[in-house]
């Protein structure tokens, strides 16, 4: 077994704009969920909004890269707003439950024949990243980076792009949650009844983070669809949602850090746990595993870990216990 | 302690359920409300006297909650009006109502466990424009407000000895203290009327006392209190104006020691009890000199 090899893949696998999808998806999240304790369970849904809106503005109305990215916001806060106006009176629990069936309804949608000429059905959409690629300052040549970083030009404007929109994200969340308006999402996280007898108009308030939440999602969904050149329906299943969920678990909910922390630890251990059972399993130390099935038990783990992760450490790697516990 | 004199600027004419005030704050007029076949509150018409502290009790279940939850908003008649200052409130949400200046306090305390104790006391003031979501972004544009916030909550924090727990996380407090702690947050907005369900309730003895104290300085201060209460000696000890309600209806009004008397409350609710629960000193009453209590209760008889 190429332990080097493994490490390596893991390695890149911190920076990778697939991992920085995830993270941002995360930051989204932890405004819903860590912030001010909404129940989403639909964020992949946040993310598909965000790039269908793009692919579709310059794939059928011709629309520059930036008003692309502008319309899958503004897709995204619309989505938003059609989400919450009816289920954020909803108590939590209920809320969960609407918010993952609107999130396979949307998936249904786009897949659904009806739509194929705008939204390419099942095969969903491809080449509306010409103009990003053509952005690219970075000149083609030798590879950049050094070891396991080392990237072509390409590789490494998508990867800067992807974590530049990281960090900014990250800064906007540390200035809202430090802020009054952060204080009064806590609040609500809390007790509703309490903030709304001290003049605080609640539903606004979580409108306004879903929407935030929301946003932060539909730039993930951008990042992942322009690294992998298309959107695919069948992409923003529960299982995108439920990645998400893990990396911010991991992280911490209600932590500025830890979606950052969680995605890249997640997506390293993944990449280390196909690496080491591949191995094992080309070796013959597990024979009761083909190496096709390494990749379904890993996910077998990843359900196993999350439920270890909530049941020990609610806080994940970076929380504060006191601050975020399950149980109330 | 309430006089004779006092009560005779409260009420116009006589005392009675529905009386008129001389200065109502706020007004509630034929107020219904009904779970299926339960007319839970059945309020033909009640005033609350502006600066003064007013108890407003009766046995379990007689609405008491319902009502004060139908004042602020926090859930809808089926009928009614009701105005606050003149200003009708029917329809209006509940943070409206807060905005207003009339705040409440919840029986079951709502202290926000996971944020610490005074940034619970922020939370609880008025016009910081860093709750605006656009505002909130730019720091120089609510510091200097958080710094008066912060400077009033400190202070408030020192009148009610919680000073010693600001960082430290709400859950962590005693119930009492979180008691203390939602009147002292209740307070952060200065508010014309606080509405108080139930200071008292799991309030340690050693705390009652602190408690009372702050609900009589409220009144000095000008704020007019209402408190639903079932402890009769603080009823009794702190109180302008007592109003009874039994089964959703106001059955009496009028001064604690008139009230107190009135055939219709002892049916209602003191029950053949009313004369030993007076005069005794039980788990939750105040913590001062035994006797003195005992001497009040007596010259108020």
């Amino acid at each position: 077994m190429d332990f080097i090899a493994i490490i390596n893949l893991a390695l890149g696998e911190l920076v990778s704009p697939i991992t920085a999808t995830f993270v941002l998806c995360a930051i989204g999240l932890s405004v819903h969920f860590g912030f001010t304790g909404l129940l989403n369970f639909g964020q992949a849904a946040f993310a598909a909004v965000g790039a269908y809106g793009m692919a579709i503005a310059i794939l059928t109305f011709d629309a520059p890269l930036w008003l692309a990215v502008i319309a899958g916001m503004v897709a995204s806060v619309l989505f938003a707003l059609v989400l919450g106006i009816p289920t954020l009176r909803l108590r939590a629990d209920y809320l969960a439950i609407v918010t993952i069936a609107t999130s396979e309804v949307f998936r249904y949608l786009m897949t659904t024949i009806g739509f194929a000429e705008v939204t390419g059905g099942s095969n969903g959409l491809s080449q509306f990243g010409a103009e990003f690629w053509a952005l690219n300052p970075i000149p083609a040549g030798p590879t950049y980076g050094f070891g396991p970083f080392s990237y072509r030009n390409d590789q490494l404007y998508m990867i800067v792009v992807a974590w530049t929109l990281v960090i900014v994200g990250a800064l906007i969340l540390r200035l809202l949650m430090r802020s009054p308006w952060g204080r009064v999402l806590k609040g609500i996280r809390e007790d509703e009844d309490a903030v709304r007898s001290l003049g605080k108009d609640v539903f606004a308030y979580k409108l306004q983070a879903l929407i935030i939440g929301g946003l932060f999602a539909s730039l993930g969904g951008m990042v992942f669809v322009i690294n992998l050149s298309n959107v695919q329906p069948q992409s923003w299943g529960t299982t995108f949602t439920f990645l998400i969920w893990t990396v911010l678990l991991l992280g911490g909910a209600a932590t500025i850090l830890g979606p950052i922390a969680g995605g890249m630890a997640f997506f390293a251990i993944i990449s280390i746990t196909q690496g080491v059972m591949g191995g094992l399993v080309n070796l013959g130390w597990l024979p009761f595993l083909t190496q096709p099935q390494v990749g379904q038990i890993r996910f077998i783990l990843i359900g196993l870990s999350l439920m270890l992760l909530v049941i020990f450490r609610p806080q994940g790697m970076f929380g504060n216990k006191k601050e975020l516990q399950f149980n109330g | 302690m309430a006089n004779v004199s006092e009560n005779d600027q409260i009420a116009i004419g006589t005392a009675g359920p529905g009386c008129k005030k001389v200065d109502p704050i706020l007004v509630a007029t034929g107020v219904v409300r009904q779970f299926g076949g339960l007319r839970a509150v059945d309020v033909a018409h009640v005033e609350i006297p502006r600066g003064k502290i007013t108890a407003l009790i009766g046995p379990n279940g007689a609405g008491k909650t319902t009502f004060f939850n139908l004042l602020t908003g926090f859930d809808k008649p089926d009928e009614g009006t009701w105005s606050f200052e003149g200003k009708d409130l029917a329809g209006v949400p509940s943070f409206k109502v807060a905005r207003l200046g009339m705040i409440r306090t919840f029986q079951l305390t709502k202290a926000l466990s996971l944020l610490t104790v005074i940034e619970n006391m922020r939370l609880g003031a008025q016009e910081q424009p860093g709750e605006n979501f656009l505002t909130a972004l730019i720091r120089p544009l609510w510091r200097k407000r958080e710094a008066e916030i912060t400077a009033k909550a400190d202070a408030l924090l020192g009148r009610f000895k919680l000073d010693a727990k600001r960082e430290d996380y709400a859950a962590s407090l005693s119930g009492g203290q979180r008691k203390l702690l939602e009147m002292a947050r209740a307070l952060m907005s200065d508010p014309k009327l606080v509405m108080l369900d139930e200071p008292m309730a799991g309030v340690n003895p050693a705390l009652t006392q602190s408690l009372l104290e702050h609900i009589k300085d409220l009144k000095s201060n000008g704020t007019t209190v209402l408190f639903v209460e079932h402890d009769m000696h603080m009823v009794r000890h702190i109180s302008d104006w007592v109003i009874v309600m039994a089964e959703g209806k106001v059955v009496a009004e009028g001064p604690p020691a008139t009230v107190m008397k009135d055939q219709a409350v002892i049916d209602a609710y003191l029950g053949a009890h009313h004369d030993t629960d007076l005069g005794t000193v039980g788990s939750k009453t105040v913590a001062t000199d035994t006797a003195t209590l005992k001497s009040t209760a007596k010259e108020t008889d």
